[in-house]
């Protein structure tokens, strides 16, 4: 039986006719194998055309490099008698971490012979085989040396035939243990912390009543007062089968050390050898043992949990090689040089954007911080800090504080590990936006960002977009109910209603649209709170934004003052200390005031410029008996529909100013997005509504609603007066939406606009043409308004759920990116 | 809108034979600008007077450009086009006057070539640089001009002026002449943004502008206006959530001119007033184009100086971080010197005009293989822009809303950590020396900092990144205010 890893590079090696193919396919899926006589064929279209060798073996190499960096077993079925063949395919093995086995098919040669003239496109003579046979007996007594994991020679027919293959997991597989687990940082001889540190999580003796299993990030050893007595504990614990243990760099120094290897004795390896000089030398054999034994991480928890001494990135989960043996003891400080010969350092955690938790040690803070699904648990016991634990899925940490200063730290503890730590949560890098996207989502599937519409997003974004870590949550775009038949409508409550009837939806809140512009209030209780959640440093307590991410006026600190005062009842009746609101800001003129100026108000001017006039001279030739009453009639229409329009958007228009010029602006806040712990957005129209009355405050306007039973024709009558009474005093419309979250393919709410504000949108003659106008395509407005809902849901859950920040700002930028999408966007 | 046409040379009806359209019908004429209606308000002896009624259906407008139309914001469905003056009305006025136009009258062929008393009356003209405009482009063709300004809102006095003047053009004029000037100022006056230009305009404006723009004094802003502004694609996507941040779409404009404009900022251009206001005195009026002798623009000088610094550096490898339309990126590629050279920039309409201006499509592959153009951003870390000897930030700092510039700072200093920075930047105390200079000096500055400011700036940034930092004076150092543009030079220390 040959046993390979579950993932590596299978070489096989044997001559033309050893029946290497056979073989693969005997063992191999078929995506499995890759074979130079296939790739020969896809560059030359002739499988023997050796002038095509070179190409056909860079496709070979470019196939089996993609298929490794995606973690999948490939064979390569190719002669490989030649040492150079081979080395490349080992190189390419390590290149991507995986490690490289070698299957020797050795047939005697008139087998070989045989086979291939039993083969019409193998027209080659004997003289081929019997060269390829002479480069691999050459090959064979030195193949053990070249890099592989192990060789397996199969001799003879027989024995190819009867062989079979079996799968050896990674060491480092431990997936199927799914905790939960207590990770402890390093322990460096600290016995009495570790034991107090066990005792607090709740351990007895070696194992601990729930089941719990204990995993040790490396460098128990070295330094402190108790070297063999940790080693003895957590020995006692792993054989036990309830703690794992990774190898740190100081484990693997000290037992080069007792291995008689010559090594530096700095950094607290002396203590550890004159505390081993104590014990008796079968405890040393053992702790030998034991320490040679580790390895260099654990995937855990379905993969979902990694835990490496100095860390690890993404690319080394799983695999195997030296060097990243290396980064999991050592971090990201390889070797490699940049173009001036300067060690390439590299931010790894800053850099992570994996989905499993990595959890590490090794360099000491004071603190323990997340930065991107990562965290470091060494916070300097045995320098005088703590010995801190990590409780896994529950991500509490659990700290003892260390008895004395055990030795002396050659630099303080934290300091500038620990600001690069807290702006890591907060660095995107461009890989996290740009290009096209997939997206994934809990609340609609998976969405594809397309690449033009991430670069306009990218550009909006980086030139005007308040900072990311304000930047938790883009409001979706609404789309409008089927265009009514309605003589003289457009749009009316009564197709709102049917719609969410069809879809089984049964009772519905009508909101009062308030005509302002949109806002986003991100706001924390203290600036205090602001940085614990946020991330940010500059004193600010929160901020308010448009729907481009844009920060409202110049200073928005004064908004942001007048907001917390006001908002001050939510931080009891949410027990939390921040929140995200979805508001109207009021009024329109505001914000937009230079958008108003420049396209509405100038629509109006000239209008009221041109029409009158053009009124005046109709008439003057009526009056001389040319026929123009039509042409008269219709000019004289406009010139009614222009005021009108003129007093549609004057409506929202009133002046602003004051001390801190916010006399006059008022918020209308109509949904809780998030708050400590909870997507709240999710919560039902009743609760959020209600939960806003708290606020009291000349600064907010409520929302008005009315509760629609859509069953009931009484319930529905009075909502569709209360939107004409609504919308005949001027006002905007309102927004219909499902009472309660509706999952599926249902919109989360449409608005209904009036008849009058609508000539806003349409036109100021919308009217005249309302059949041409009930010709419109609703279908991409609705697709985009389920998306870009979802989207914002999953940055809101993402928010809660503390993940990092890169991965709440993929939805809110990919939301920004649909924005930029076409879409009549009268819609 | 409405144009109307009045003569009072007697017979005054004969403006009918003129116009080939008969002062007691009303006629209509379809075509892609809407419909054109021409009737005669008043026909007598004395006076006589032509209206051209033109109505315009927005909705069918967008409908005619097809389901491809490029342009997707609110404001191609909510514009002034069935009211005002516009390009459309010239369009319409060409095609339905196109006989008069063309100065024939079968006829009476006697009457094109007299000069007439004219008044043409345009109560809603879109006027781009107000009545003192209309005033400049009318006047030296022999009209008496009248233009006033219309309220944008009566409600809302403090808004003030629209951008539309009531304009009352009189004068002895042939009448083929006038409606030429109309055909060619009407879009002039305009601007209109969303006019899109033919391959064939330019013959068109030769044609109509036969026998006086020629010795127009303004005749460079008209060709420039009239041959308009061509945006591709990528604006479009800009306006759309312009409008969705209840913004102009002017507000998000990338801070790059469409053609090369050696006027590049407020600053220079006002610059460039001034220069030219001093010399208008002795100036000869009747100057070829192009012989006007400017001083060097600061942006020449600024290229230089970052190209002096570079090579001075010893830069092999060059990134040009915000380098907009790729001036400096020609001027790199110009010297061989420079192996490599990275374009990077946050608008891909910038990148697209870049790309064109280096014509890269035939860029020979020796040349070629030494540039890399792409989007990128300042806020957003970027491995591409690693292992390069300098990064360049030339005028882009003060683009960077002052809160993220801290990223900034990490993104080149703490992420990309390039050998040196050179970042340029204007001195606002220089300020002072442009006259014509109200604010900053481009719209899209978020601030400008006093020489202390950028001083106070360099140093901190430099010293939590392990460089070090040097000033240089770009442009005329000013004992009392300084230089107009000021440099900084970071290198990296060596330890770090």
């Amino acid at each position: 039986m040959i046993s390979v890893p579950e993932l590596s590079l299978v070489v096989l090696v044997g001559v033309s006719g050893s029946g290497k193919s056979t073989f693969a396919a005997r063992h191999f899926k078929p995506t499995q194998v890759v074979s130079s006589d296939f790739c020969r064929g896809l560059v030359s279209d002739d499988e023997n055309d050796q002038a095509a060798t070179p190409a056909a073996f860079d496709l070979l190499h470019h196939i089996v490099g993609v298929r490794l960096s995606r973690g999948l077993l490939t064979v390569v079925d190719a002669t490989n008698v030649q040492y150079q063949a081979r080395k490349s395919l080992v190189e390419l093995a390590r290149s991507h971490d995986v490690l490289v086995d070698a299957v020797v098919l050795d047939v005697p040669e008139e087998v070989a012979i045989a086979r291939n003239a039993d083969r019409p496109d193998r027209d080659f003579g004997p003289g081929v085989v019997i060269r390829q046979r002479k480069d691999l007996r050459r090959s064979l007594g030195r193949i053990a040396k070249e890099g592989f994991r192990r060789v397996h020679v199969l001799r003879g027919v027989e024995e190819i035939e009867a062989a079979g293959v079996a799968y050896e997991k990674a060491w480092t597989d431990r997936r199927e243990l799914t905790g939960p687990f207590d990770i402890i940082g390093d322990v460096h001889g600290c016995r009495s912390e570790l034991e107090a540190l066990l005792r607090k999580l709740g351990w007895r003796g070696l194992s601990h009543p729930e089941g719990r299993t204990a995993v040790f990030v490396g460098d128990l050893v070295d330094r402190g007062p108790d070297t063999p007595g940790v080693l003895r504990l957590v020995m006692d614990m792993v054989e036990a089968g309830t703690a794992l243990c990774v190898a740190g760099n100081h484990e693997v120094k000290l037992s080069r050390a007792l291995d008689g290897r010559k090594v530096r004795v700095a950094h607290g390896l002396q203590e550890s050898l004159d505390q081993l000089a104590a014990e008796p030398p079968e405890f040393v054999a053992r702790a030998r043992a034991f320490m040679d034994g580790l390895i260099s991480h654990y995937q855990l928890d379905g993969g979902r949990l990694v835990v490496a001494h100095a860390g690890l990135k993404e690319p080394y989960h799983g695999r195997a090689s030296g060097r990243v043996r290396s980064f999991a003891l050592y971090g990201d400080t390889t070797g490699e040089t940049d173009e001036y010969g300067l060690p390439v350092r590299l931010p790894w955690a800053e850099e992570y954007r994996g989905r499993a938790t990595v959890v590490y040690g090794h360099t000491p803070t004071d603190t323990p911080v997340w930065v991107n699904n990562t965290i470091c648990l060494d916070t300097g016991c045995v320098f005088g800090g703590h010995l801190t634990a990590l409780r896994y899925p529950e991500r509490e940490i659990v700290q003892v504080r260390a008895e004395k200063t055990w030795y002396e730290p050659v630099k303080p503890l934290g300091g500038p590990a620990r600001d690069a730590a807290a702006r890591g949560a907060t660095v995107l890098d461009i890989g996290d936006v740009a290009g096209t996207r997939h997206v994934e989502t809990r609340y609609g599937g998976r969405f594809k960002i397309a690449e033009e519409n991430a670069a306009a997003a990218l550009e909006v974004m980086s030139r005007f977009a308040v900072d990311p870590r304000w930047l938790v949550y883009l409001p979706p775009t609404m789309a409008p109910p089927r265009t009514s038949t309605l003589d003289g409508y457009l749009e009316h409550p009564h197709e709102a209603f049917e719609e969410f009837a069809a879809a089984g939806v049964r009772e519905v809140v009508c909101e009062e649209k308030h005509m302002g512009s949109r806002a986003v209030a991100v706001l924390a209780r203290t600036p205090e709170a602001a940085a614990a959640r946020f991330g940010v440093t500059d004193g600010a307590a929160g901020a308010v934004y448009t729907r481009t991410g844009r920060p409202f006026f110049a200073d928005t600190a004064p908004l942001v003052e007048r907001l917390r005062a006001a908002c001050e009842p939510l931080w009891e009746a949410l027990g939390s200390d921040w929140v995200v609101l979805d508001c109207e800001l009021l009024p329109w003129s505001a914000k937009a005031e230079g958008l108003i100026r420049s396209q509405y108000a100038s629509v109006g001017a000239a209008a009221r410029a041109a029409l009158p006039e053009a009124v005046a001279a109709l008439e003057a030739a009526a009056g001389r008996g040319l026929d123009v009453a039509a042409l008269l009639d219709r000019t004289r229409r406009r010139e009614a529909n222009a005021r009108l329009f003129r007093d549609a958007y004057a409506r929202y228009c009133w002046p602003v100013g004051g001390l801190d010029g916010l006399d006059g602006v008022r918020v209308a806040p109509f949904q809780i997005l998030a708050c400590e712990g909870r997507a709240t957005a999710l919560e039902p129209h009743a609760w959020h509504l209600s939960t806003l009355a708290l606020l009291d405050s000349p600064l907010i306007t409520r929302t008005r609603h009315l509760f629609v039973d859509l069953e009931s024709p009484d319930s529905r009558d009075g909502a569709v007066a209360w939107w004409e009474a609504l919308t005949a005093s001027g006002g905007e419309g309102m927004v219909v939406k499902p009472a309660a979250y509706t999952p599926g393919r249902v919109q989360p709410g449409v608005k209904v606009r009036g008849r009058e504000y609508l000539r806003i949108i349409y036109g100021p003659d919308y009217t005249e043409s309302l059949d041409v106008l009930r010709r419109r395509f609703l279908g991409k407005k609705r697709s985009l308004a389920l998306r870009e809902y979802a989207l914002g849901l999953e940055a809101l859950a993402r928010l809660a759920g503390g993940e990092p920040g890169w991965r709440v700002h993929e939805p809110v930028f990919a939301v920004l990116a649909l924005e930029s999408e076409p879409v009549d966007p009268r819609l | 809108m409405l144009l109307t046409i009045t003569t009072t040379s007697r017979p005054a009806t004969d403006l009918g034979f003129l116009l080939h359209k008969h002062p007691e019908r009303v006629q209509e004429f379809g075509g892609s600008y809407g419909t054109a209606t021409v009737f005669y308000p008043e026909a007598g002896e004395d006076r006589c007077t032509a209206a051209l009624l033109l109505e315009v259906d927005p909705v069918a407008l967008v409908r005619s450009r097809g389901r491809n139309s490029p342009d997707f914001s609110l404001s191609q469905y909510v514009n002034d086009r069935p009211y005002a003056a516009s390009s459309l009305l010239a369009v319409a006025l060409a095609d339905v006057f196109r006989t008069a136009r063309a100065g024939r009258c079968a006829a009476r062929p006697e009457l094109p070539g007299t000069p007439l008393p004219l008044e043409i009356r345009l109560p809603a003209l879109p006027c781009r640089g107000g009545p003192e405009l209309a005033e400049r482009l009318f006047a030296p063709l022999g009209w008496q001009v009248s233009a006033e300004s219309v309220p944008l809102d009566e409600g809302f006095p403090a808004w003030g002026e629209s951008r539309y003047v009531r304009l009352v053009l009189t004068g002895t004029l042939r009448l083929s002449d006038a409606l030429n000037h109309l055909y060619v100022l009407l879009p002039v006056l305009d601007d209109g943004k969303h006019y899109w230009i033919a391959p064939d305009e330019v013959d068109k404006l030769v044609r109509a502008g036969e026998g006086w723009l020629g010795g127009h004094p303004e005749r460079g802003l008209i060709t420039r206006r009239y041959l308009g502004r061509r945006w591709s694609l990528a604006r479009t996507a800009l306006a759309r959530l312009a409008e969705l941040g209840d913004e102009t779409e002017e507000e998000l404009e990338p801070p790059v001119a469409e053609e090369a404009s050696p006027e590049e900022t407020a600053a220079d251009e006002a610059a460039a007033a001034g220069t030219a206001a001093e010399g208008a005195a002795g100036a000869p009026a009747e100057g070829e184009p192009g012989q006007e002798r400017k001083p060097r623009s600061l942006s020449v000088l600024r290229r230089e100086a970052v190209l002096g610094v570079l090579e001075e550096l010893g830069a092999v490898s060059v990134a040009d971080l915000g380098c907009g339309q790729g001036e400096l990126l020609a001027a790199l590629l110009a010297r061989p010197r420079f192996a490599r050279v990275a374009g990077m920039d946050v608008s891909s309409m910038a990148l697209t005009i870049a790309a064109r201006r280096l014509r890269l499509d035939r860029m020979p592959d020796a040349v070629r293989a030494r540039l890399t153009l792409f989007q990128g951003s300042l806020t957003y870390t970027d491995k591409r822009l690693r292992g390069y000897d300098a990064a360049v930030l030339m005028e882009v700092v003060e683009h960077v809303d002052p809160p993220r510039l801290a990223a900034l700072e990490h993104v080149v200093f703490g992420h990309a950590r390039p050998a040196h920075v050179v970042v340029t930047t204007p001195n606002v105390e220089y300020n002072v020396r442009y006259p014509f200079l109200t604010g900053l000096r481009h719209p899209d500055h978020r601030f400008e900092w006093t020489r202390a400011e950028f001083a106070a700036w360099a140093a901190r940034v430099a010293a939590e990144h392990g460089y070090e930092v040097a000033f240089r004076p770009v442009g005329d150092d000013d004992p009392e205010v300084g230089p107009p543009t000021q440099m900084g030079v970071f290198t990296r220390d060596q330890r770090s």
